[in-house]
């Protein structure tokens, strides 16, 4: 039958999300239970409160400028930073000399405190790059490196046989390196998507641009309007994973067949 | 004729190739055969430029002039059959493809992946990539590891026939009698042969 491939997708998937749902609704009834009165939506809101929130939010003209200004960003940022450190982990790999130089500058950016950079990068660039440029620079490290690694275990035999049915360079990189890359591209994409909202919003919330998931996020701090703030952060979760997706399956698309 | 002379090969304290001297005939199929280990396909990797010898010197042609097929099949697991093929030979000979294929017998599998080809298919599209690579040598190891041997001897006659001349090393009883000339050899190290 046509319908029961997704009725049993839908019931694989379904027991784990509702099992944390249950989770939160018997933490913010023992919440609600202990501190009473408004004290509950202050500290665990209801599931419910918090549904309630998004869809009052979702209903405004304002959300989707919202998203779409926040999504802007994040998506410029985490572009600049996948090309960056691809550039990076090819120059790092391709000679010695842009190892010893580059690599120690890679890896304080990815040991160095978010917020630091945030501080720094606001007064040298203003409010509205600081999001870009700071998801730009988390995601960095991280394709640098899962590239870096990925580009030195492609198969020494291979690059014999493209040397000896002599490839090209470009060929070489088409046909034999990049697709060697694609389980170490995955990777990367994935963690950098994550990386790139998380630090991005994170450089909103300092930074309030105008309009951004941060500087909501951060009025409803100012407001103590928690079921907006939980509404707030699903959205951005919803986003992320939204974004994960939507690069994964681009690459499924490029590696169908492969294994076959 | 090529000359290999005088070539001497070592790995670290491994002496491979120790003053090898050989000729190789201008045309038809030659077969080396001889002990695992005693250094032919160093031999062949001399040839294709894949190993500088500490001494001596390879006359009659010159490393791009050869191809080689490698001792495992080197295959790109993400290009199709076809592909392997269109990746090596120039854009004026892609339509040689179909030929290529008809002499390794791999028709109809033009959009398979590597995954999802048998172990003798598979060394038979390595040697159909090999073979479309333009050479005066082709260089072939082990070229039959896997396939059945009514097809190995078809695939050896139509070897016969390039206009290039084939220098392969083998193990297998019926491709060294199909074979116009062979060569035993010994070693490690390998002493010179006189044809």
């Amino acid at each position: 039958m046509g319908w029961t491939k997704p009725l049993k997708k839908l019931l694989y998937a379904l027991p784990a999300p509702a099992f944390w749902l249950g989770v939160w609704q018997l933490c913010a009834f023992w919440v609600d239970r202990r501190v009473g009165g408004r004290g509950n939506e202050l500290q665990m809101p209801y599931p419910i409160s918090v549904w309630n929130a998004l869809v009052a939010m979702v209903g405004t003209g304002d959300f989707w400028s919202t998203v779409l200004a926040s999504l802007g960003r994040i998506a410029m940022g985490l572009g600049w930073g996948i090309l960056l450190g691809a550039v990076l982990a090819v120059l790092t790999c391709s000679s010695s000399w842009c190892d010893r130089l580059l690599s120690p500058a890679v890896r304080v950016i990815r040991a160095a405190p978010v917020a630091s950079f945030i501080l720094l990068v606001l007064l040298w660039a203003g409010r509205g790059r600081t999001p870009a440029i700071i998801s730009a620079l988390m995601v960095l490290p991280v394709v640098w490196d899962n590239l870096s690694r990925g580009i030195q275990a492609v198969d020494p035999r291979l690059l014999e046989m493209a040397k000896c049915y002599r490839f090209s360079r470009w060929k070489t990189a088409v046909l034999v390196s990049l697709p060697a890359l694609r389980p170490y591209i995955l990777t990367a994409l994935s963690t950098a998507a994550g990386l790139a909202w998380k630090s991005g919003v994170a450089a909103e919330v300092l930074c309030l641009p105008k309009p951004s998931l941060g500087q909501r996020i951060y009025y409803t701090k100012y407001y103590l309007e928690i079921p907006e703030l939980f509404a707030w952060t699903a959205v951005t979760v919803a986003l992320s994973m939204a974004l994960e997706r939507l690069l994964r399956a681009c690459l499924a698309r490029w590696g169908r067949g492969w294994g076959r | 004729m090529i000359f290999c002379k005088d070539l001497s090969v070592s790995y670290g304290d491994r002496v491979v190739l120790d003053h090898f001297s050989l000729k190789i005939p201008d045309t038809g199929v030659t077969a080396l055969s001889g002990p695992s280990g005693c250094g032919k396909t160093t031999l062949l990797r001399v040839l294709a430029g894949l190993e500088r010898p500490r001494n001596g010197t390879v006359e009659g042609i010159s490393p791009r002039q050869t191809a080689i097929l490698f001792q495992d099949d080197r295959l790109l697991p993400w290009r199709t059959v076809k592909q392997h093929l269109t990746d090596v030979l120039p854009r004026e000979r892609w339509g040689e493809a179909p030929a290529l294929l008809a002499l390794t017998e791999l028709e109809g599998e033009e959009h398979t992946f590597p995954a999802a080809l048998s172990g003798g298919m598979g060394r038979r599209l390595a040697l159909a990539r090999c073979l479309a690579l333009p050479a005066r040598l082709y260089l072939l190891d082990e070229p039959f590891a896997g396939v059945d041997l009514p097809r190995v001897l078809r695939i050896l006659e139509r070897l016969r026939a390039l206009p290039a001349p084939v220098l392969l090393v083998s193990h297998e009883p019926a491709v060294l009698s199909a074979a116009d000339t062979v060569m035993e050899l010994n070693g490690p190290p390998l002493r010179s042969v006189d044809l």
